[in-house]
């Protein structure tokens, strides 16, 4: 009885988790694309603006940029402004659109100037050349790190906590401070089962992109 | 009148000064070769012809109106660009294919593309499409790589790769088309198809400006010849004048280096 009890209030916290996944990816897949264009824009100032922001938030750990969010307006107006849960999403969202742009960008330069060449000489405008010619050979040749990062993601989740989001590890501390340690090293099945999906579904993108090669 | 009258052209890289005024026109139906040693500008003068790099000064004429004005410096918005770019089609020497579309989306993107600024496409838009799609076929076929419709890049040799950007670019239908040393990119055992069919185009009468290093092919297939040396039109005239009885000193030096090889 003891173990369905632990499972459902697990699964209860996996809703949190996976929540936090899944608003993180939706918002900070095309949000990362915006920044990396910033880093990679041929207006100095703003270049280097973004750049420094990235830098930022790359510099400071995640679990703090969440407390900072809850915390921090609070403080200065009075009242919270964000929800807990509004709070970790935008951290989230903030921090992880940072990392992809960077991986974007590296994809984005890899791909080499003919191509873009290529297209114009066609008569093609450079938003045609970016969504026709350059997009799908960027999402190719990132789909690898980005698999990492996504990876990387859902074990993120569980900083959550530290503005007391009861997510799976919330979810088993709370039986931990009753004495009922196992419920905790039972939260990484849940973890590898997630991850396990993911990986599973990265390898089916690479192999629909394994058509061509360049 | 000239199809093509290029007067004057300069373009300056930092502080190395690549062309110093080149000169020369060509006539409808004409394939004109550019030869010359490595850095004498003949890439960076078709470069500047193209609209890939903006040249410093000088004028191009296409059917005696002006296309381009160095002198003029308020930049041209980005669609007049485009307008004047699809006059002239390019072949680079490293092909430049999309490597995720097939041998037929890499010719009909383009087309496809541009159909979609006309003002009918709505209405005919099944119709259009079709008629992009059996241009392309044919002028795959004409390229000789019908077997080869639904292959990606990666399945071709060079010597192919290089021929689906050769229909790639004639699929827009320019009215001169530019070959960037189509063939120093390929084995050699490769570059024979490649001159076959700019051949067979010459044959054609499509109007082509080829800047190459296969002096032999230079003199079998072009009308006229130019000489670059050092960012300047050093000698130009038949391939008889050019190759066979060159006059000035440089020419000769350049060609027999070649022949010593």
């Amino acid at each position: 009885m003891e173990f369905w009890k632990v499972t459902l209030s697990l699964l209860d916290g996996l809703q949190n988790t996976c929540m936090i996944f899944a608003l993180t990816l939706v918002l900070a897949l095309p949000l990362g694309l915006v920044i990396s264009f910033g880093s990679m824009s041929k207006f100095k100032p703003l270049a280097y603006l973004v750049k420094t922001f990235v830098w930022i938030i790359r510099g400071v750990p995640l679990m703090l940029q969440v407390i900072i969010l809850f915390y921090v307006p609070g403080f200065l107006i009075g009242r919270p402004i964000l929800s807990r849960f509004s709070s970790v999403i935008a951290a989230f969202v903030i921090n992880y659109a940072c990392y992809f742009s960077e991986i974007y960008r590296g994809g984005i330069e890899s791909i080499t100037k003919g191509q873009y060449e290529a297209g114009q000489v066609l008569g093609m405008t450079k938003t045609q050349v970016f969504f026709k010619v350059v997009l799908m050979q960027v999402v190719k040749r990132v789909l690898a790190p980005m698999g990492n990062e996504v990876i990387t993601l859902v074990k993120d989740t569980a900083l959550a906590r530290v503005i007391m989001i009861v997510e799976v590890i919330q979810a088993a501390q709370n039986f931990a401070s009753y004495g009922l340690m196992w419920p905790l090293f039972y939260t990484a099945v849940f973890y590898l089962a997630f991850v396990g999906l993911l990986t599973l579904l990265f390898n089916y993108l690479e192999k629909k992109l394994d058509y061509y090669k360049g | 009148m000239a199809i093509l009258e290029v007067k004057n052209i300069k373009k300056t890289f930092g502080k190395v000064q690549v062309l110093k005024g080149v000169d020369f026109s060509m006539y409808e139906g004409e394939v004109l070769s550019v030869i010359g040693s490595s850095g004498s500008g003949k890439t960076t003068l078709l470069r500047c012809i193209n609209f890939l790099e903006r040249a410093d000064e000088g004028c191009i004429y296409l059917d005696g109106e002006l296309l381009f004005d160095g002198s003029v410096h308020s930049k041209a918005s980005p669609k007049e660009i485009r307008a004047k770019q699809l006059n002239f089609g390019l072949v680079f020497q490293d092909f430049n294919l999309f490597p995720q579309y097939t041998v037929l989306e890499n010719v009909t993107l383009a087309p496809k593309l541009l159909a979609k600024e006309r003002e009918d496409y709505k209405e005919n838009k099944k119709q259009i499409l079709e008629e992009i799609e059996e241009n392309a076929k044919s002028i795959i076929d004409r390229v000789g790589l019908t077997e080869k419709l639904d292959n990606y890049p990666c399945q071709l040799s060079g010597g192919q790769k290089q021929r689906v950007s050769i229909a790639r670019a004639l699929a827009l239908r320019p009215r001169i088309l530019f070959f960037d040393e189509p063939t120093s990119a390929l084995d050699p055992e490769l570059t024979g198809e490649i001159l076959r069919v700019i051949k067979q185009l010459a044959s054609e009468h499509v109007t082509m400006v080829i800047v190459t290093h296969e002096i032999g092919f230079a003199r079998n297939v072009s009308d006229r010849i130019i000489f670059m040396a050092d960012g300047v039109v050093l000698e130009e005239g038949t391939p008889e004048d050019v190759i066979d009885n060159p006059k000035h000193e440089r020419t000769k030096a350049f060609l027999s280096k070649l022949d010593n090889k």
